[in-house]
């Protein structure tokens, strides 16, 4: 079990609020990613769950105690840190046994833990080696298993990939992703990538300045922001975004439309542009048009072979249907 | 071109000469005391006998059964030890409440306390003698161990702090997550992992307490009189007795030295704590 209700929870520091209240509830076995630019309050929401920030107000229930006064190791919660923050004068046995060994569980049943929780994530040739010898992606699945052998009733992640090369985080992605799948266990993750969020989460939260924009499954998000800045933060490339004459044409203050709801043509369109860069993927081109009178810089994407130059004439076509409408205070129109 | 090769005959030749005046220079007075500890008093003064003599052992037996040395040298040992372990018990906590938990108020309180260090001893001179006795510890260990470790706190608790500073504060969450309490927290994670800076500050502390005599030569007779004492008592209305004071100089310093060679990894490394990850 592992249900958890954020009930009016605020958050300052000093003079400066940097959560107002808010509500916010994660079910049971969901996978919930807090995702907002560096700053939002993302981490400091995560920390005030484990326990390790105090709230300014309101309260935090897990399965329907108020835990709000509880200390982090009582609240029944493991927590993985960006850092790692392994224990570094400890082999990666006594690493992930720690937490055992401090509910003074038998040894017996530690070793056995440990070695179950070594076997899932392919530490088992590396037990009695310190954090030190170890590589990135090795650390963080010590980290890992720290977590697990406590069987937790909720995972807590705080960006847990951001130090890993590129490659490693896309792995290590696809393998919380099993464990989430395997375990049934409610995660919390948070990370400033719209790109983690939107492939692991069953829920996403997006918060911007400690506010929460938008809470919805990835598709939702995608294909009903509420919000300018939902749009946004969503989606790669990003949405392109105007206001002006030529959205009050297509019925509201604001307009978005995705890269890959735009038609391209190059004898004829409504808006007409020109080529700046295109970056060619294969499977995709990403083309940067300028000069279009919308915004600085429109992105489309068109699949398969085109080839287009740079300076080159270019038009685009909204698909009609794709449009995102917003008011003059950045909400979403219906 | 000219500047590098320069440099390089400096760092090959000028850099250990260098390094070697320097060595010299600090250890000549070391050395003199030692070399004249072997003398007469009355070869100790005379400029022909500086390096020429006939080595002696007077000085030293006449410490050993004049002055009782082994009693001054088991209170220095006492006071030292007992007071380096005081200030380690109040030090580490302090300094890990300040570097993990600190409030506004951290900064002021570390200035705070280094500021004690700038009062002149010599200020509160009368009023420790007067309180010392007033309160019948005048010359009790308990009094000196008590001196000893107030002095030694602040410098203490600051080099801790800076070590303990070192420390990445999520190693110290996830152990809040894994279930540790603050005492386990000092205990399984920060004293393993700060122990080259705490054995370095211990050391520190244990030459600090063996050498001070300001303090330990005006609140002690007999009772809880330290080397420094011995080595102030070594003075007579006749004048100054070089070879008698030189023997009991290295007497007072050879413990000490002895033990900094042994650890002098542990001290080099705890210095530069920091420097190289």
């Amino acid at each position: 079990m592992g249900r958890i209700v954020l009930d009016q929870v605020s958050k300052s520091f000093g003079d400066v609020e940097v959560i107002p209240p808010l509500d916010l509830t994660i079910e049971d076995g969901e996978f919930a990613v807090f995702v907002g630019p560096s700053g939002c309050g993302k981490s400091t929401l995560l920390r005030m769950i484990a326990g390790l920030e105090e709230l300014t107000s309101g309260a935090i229930e897990i399965d329907d105690e108020d835990v709000t006064s509880v200390s982090p190791s009582k609240r029944g919660l493991a927590m993985v840190f960006q850092s790692y923050a392994l224990y570094p004068h400890m082999t990666v046995r006594k690493n992930i046994g720690f937490p055992l060994r401090m509910e003074k569980m038998d040894q017996a049943e530690i070793d056995k833990r440990v070695e179950t929780a070594a076997q899932s994530l392919n530490l088992m040739d590396y037990l009695d080696r310190k954090p030190g010898q170890l590589s990135g992606g090795q650390r963080q699945r010590v980290a890992i298993g720290r977590a697990i052998v406590r069987d937790p009733s909720a995972f807590l992640f705080d960006e847990p990939l951001s130090n890993l090369d590129a490659a490693l985080r896309v792995g290590m992605r696809l393998e919380i992703s099993e464990m989430h799948e395997r375990m049934q266990t409610t995660m919390i993750y948070v990370t400033h990538d719209q790109v983690e969020a939107m492939t692991m989460a069953n829920k996403i939260v997006v918060l911007q300045a400690g506010v929460i924009e938008q809470v919805g499954s990835p598709l939702d998000l995608y294909h009903k922001p509420q919000n300018v800045f939902v749009a946004g933060f969503i989606g790669s490339p990003k949405m392109n975004i105007f206001s002006g004459p030529e959205a009050e044409k297509l019925g509201a203050h604001t307009i978005g439309i995705r890269p890959e709801h735009t038609n391209v043509s190059m004898t004829e369109g409504t808006w007409e542009g020109r080529v700046g860069v295109a970056e060619h993927l294969g499977s995709d081109t990403f083309i940067h048009v300028h000069d279009t009178g919308l915004a600085d810089m429109i992105t489309v994407r068109i699949t398969g072979d085109i080839s287009v130059k740079h300076g080159d004439k270019i038009f685009l076509t909204p698909q009609a249907d794709q449009i995102h409408r917003f008011d003059p205070n950045g909400q979403r129109i219906a | 071109m000219a500047i590098v090769a320069q440099s390089s005959k400096f760092s090959t030749y000028g850099r250990p000469i260098l390094a070697w005046g320097v060595g010299l220079l600090f250890f000549f007075p070391i050395f003199w005391m030692v070399l004249t500890s072997f003398k007469t008093d009355a070869d100790a003064v005379k400029p022909e006998h500086l390096l020429f003599f006939t080595p002696t052992l007077d000085n030293y037996l006449n410490m050993t059964e004049n002055y009782d040395y082994w009693r001054f040298a088991r209170n220095s040992v006492i006071t030292a030890v007992s007071a380096t372990v005081f200030t380690l018990f109040v030090g580490v906590p302090a300094a890990y409440a300040m570097a993990f938990n600190p409030s506004r108020a951290t900064k002021d309180v570390l200035m705070w306390m280094l500021s004690t260090k700038m009062l002149p001893a010599a200020a509160v001179l009368y009023p420790m003698i007067f309180l010392a006795k007033g309160i019948g510890l005048y010359d009790t260990h308990i009094l000196i161990i008590t001196v000893l470790s107030l002095i030694n706190l602040p410098i203490a608790i600051w080099m801790l702090f800076t070590y303990f500073k070192e420390i990445p504060k999520d190693i110290i969450e996830a152990g809040k997550m894994d279930g540790v309490n603050t005492w386990g927290e000092i205990k399984e994670i920060l004293i393993p992992l700060a122990w080259g800076g705490i054995a370095s500050t211990a050391l520190l502390v244990f030459i600090f307490c063996w050498n001070e005599a300001y303090w330990t030569v005006r609140l002690t007779t007999i009772d809880a009189a330290t080397l420094s004492k011995l080595i102030e008592g070594n003075r007579a209305p006749e004048g100054l007795f070089f070879g008698r004071l030189s023997a009991v100089s290295t007497a007072a310093v050879g413990p000490i030295v002895v033990l900094g060679w042994f650890c002098q990894k542990q001290l080099v490394q705890g210095l530069t704590f920091g420097a190289v990850k």
